[in-house]
């Protein structure tokens, strides 16, 4: 009966998959550069909270400081490509790969903390990358802000079809998301993604059974950090540029986790989806500049209102989704599925 | 030479000293039991063989020192560890625990063994695709134990194996521990305090009093001695 339920779900999945994947194929050629754009935002947000939700979800190390390991990402690719004439494809391997060294190098120090306090040493980690990047870059008019040429966001010569830039940053995007995702699951089956739930749950079983934790978590570090480098690669190809303000840092750090929260933590879909909702629910409430009249002297435009809605939003669904998206919609499916198969019969597993 | 020989192992917590310098082996395809009541340093005993705690003495496994080493190079090395209170991961499936106990493998055969550990435990068979917290007491302690086997042990550690089980599950799970030492000839080490189980598969055994031992002997000797009879058999 299981086996049934399984191949059901298989197939409905296999089905609404590629359903979606037609659908986002179709999507940059029928729509508005800016919104093609958006949706690429979509795609990467979805990128850096699926690192963070190895590191996170089933690692159990909370970090709010991934916007750094973005930024680093990002500004690989756009000092390859302004100071050296890369193409942006081929910095996309550099930016992660440095990525990753950096996340190893945090996440050995790291492992002396745990919980709230490692939390607040990532979060440190958010508020110094602008300063570093201060000091060290040399970008605009001596800024720390890397603008790359438009010229190099065009598609690479090889590729077919005639793409804009916009065009092909989203299928450059959604390639890359689809492997990496592929990547999580892998990772998530495997025998390194058990050790990385054992760590989370019970840290004396894990090393009883050989499980080196610090091998783990450190590898977990640098794995989510990667992730989190080439969405920030990604993130030039959007928007051109790469910087890095204080309270910009910070922000992405926090929306990062409140993707993979609201998208369901510790499963595979989860911050695609939450990544996705972050970006729309952003933008949307970005959109909102209606002044309502009862509200008139207390808010006023949408500089104060957008946050507003956002959090609002976040609160309402928490309260009525508390294990993400995907739990809930887990829940859904297994509500419906019991109620069409008839009931075992009694007795037919209780213990003997 | 024995598989595990143990020379003047002390071990303790920061400042408090709970083993003072005991001495013991097991060999080669031995069921070895530690009697004691509690506080006398049965689990320190395990934690310290497994690297969980600070110790200072010999501790000889195969020939090779594993004094000081950590608990997953000790795993590394052969010797499983069912912890008390079983140590399932609860949000693993039965399955995945029992492919994360074969984490220090390599080998192509570990499904082999997963199907031989699901014929040995049915129970565990028919909840394969279930998450191991939703299982009772009795469950776990038989997933710990057949995680603990699909490391391929030479020596499995026991912490009190019966805790919380209700006295028909523990018959069972001792002769299942029984029939393993018996068919597959891995040794074991033993915590309990249901002596009279536990001497019932144990070939020797020894009896700890506030971190010394106090008695040793075969599993018939102790069993016959009036001392432990009074002491831990209630007789």
């Amino acid at each position: 009966m299981a086996e049934r339920a399984r191949r059901q779900r298989l197939i409905v999945g296999t089905v609404v998959g590629l359903a979606i994947l037609g659908y986002l194929l179709w999507f940059p050629q029928q729509q508005a550069p800016a919104d093609v754009r958006l949706w690429t935002t979509a795609i990467y947000f979805g990128i850096a909270a699926m690192g963070l939700n190895l590191l996170t979800g089933y690692n159990g190390q909370v970090s709010i400081g991934h916007g750094a390991f973005f930024g680093i990402g990002a500004y690989t690719t756009a000092i390859l490509v302004n100071d050296h004439g890369w193409s942006l494809l081929a910095t996309i391997p550099v930016a992660a790969a440095l990525a990753f060294v950096v996340g190893v190098a945090v996440g050995i120090p790291a492992l002396r903390v745990k919980g709230l306090y490692l939390a607040l040493v990532t979060l440190g980690l958010a508020v110094v990358f602008p300063d570093l990047t201060k000091k060290f870059v040399r970008g605009v008019g001596g800024t720390n802000l890397v603008r790359v040429p438009s010229a190099s966001l065009r598609p690479p010569e090889w590729m077919p079809g005639g793409l804009q830039p916009d065009q092909w940053g989203f299928y450059l995007a959604l390639t890359i998301s689809l492997a990496l995702l592929g990547g999580v699951w892998l990772i998530v089956r495997g025998r390194f993604g058990r050790a990385l739930i054992a760590v989370r749950d019970h840290e004396a079983a894990a090393t009883t059974v050989g499980v080196d934790l610090a091998r783990t978590k450190v590898l977990a570090f640098a794995l989510s950090a990667l992730y989190a480098g080439v969405a920030g690669a990604l993130s030039v190809q959007v928007t051109g540029i790469a910087n890095a303000e204080k309270i910009g840092t910070f922000n992405l750090s926090i929306l990062f986790l409140v993707a993979v929260v609201i998208g369901g933590t510790a499963t595979v879909f989860g911050p695609l989806i939450g990544g996705f909702l972050v970006v729309m629910i952003q933008e949307q409430t970005t959109d909102f500049v209606a002044d309502p009249p009862f509200l008139s002297g207390f808010l006023s435009g949408k500089e104060v209102l957008s946050p507003a809605i956002f959090g609002i939003m976040l609160i309402v669904l928490m309260y009525f989704l508390p294990d993400g998206i995907v739990g809930g919609f887990r829940r859904l499916l297994r509500r419906i599925l019991t109620r069409r198969q008839p009931a075992e019969p009694l007795g037919a597993s209780v213990a003997p | 030479m024995s598989l595990l020989e143990v020379r003047s192992l002390r071990a303790g917590y920061g400042p408090v000293e709970v083993l003072r310098g005991i001495d013991f082996h097991v060999d080669e395809g031995e069921v070895v039991v530690i009697l004691g009541a509690n506080g006398s340093g049965k689990t320190t005993t395990l934690r310290a063989l497994s690297g969980m705690v600070e110790t200072s003495g010999e501790v000889v496994f195969d020939g090779r020192s594993i004094a000081g080493a950590r608990p997953e190079q000790v795993a590394q090395a052969g010797v499983a560890h069912v912890p008390q209170g079983r140590g399932t991961v609860t949000d693993l499936t039965v399955e995945e625990n029992l492919r994360l106990g074969a984490y220090t493998r390599r080998d192509k055969e570990v499904g082999t063994d997963l199907e031989r550990w699901y014929e040995m435990f049915p129970r565990l068979a028919e909840r394969r695709q279930q998450q191991a917290g939703g299982m009772s007491g009795g469950e776990q302690q038989m997933l710990a134990i057949a995680r603990a086997m699909m490391a391929r042990p030479r020596l499995v550690l026991l912490d009190e194996p019966s805790l919380g089980l209700a006295p028909l599950i523990t018959q069972g799970l001792f002769r299942t521990l029984g029939d393993m030492n018996r068919d597959l000839g891995t040794s074991m080490l033993v915590v309990e305090q249901n002596a009279t189980l536990a001497l019932a598969i144990a070939t020797r055994g020894y009896v700890l009093e506030t971190g010394e031992i106090v008695v040793e002997g075969t599993a018939t000797e102790l069993a016959g001695n009036d001392d432990v009879r009074k002491a831990y058999l209630g007789i």
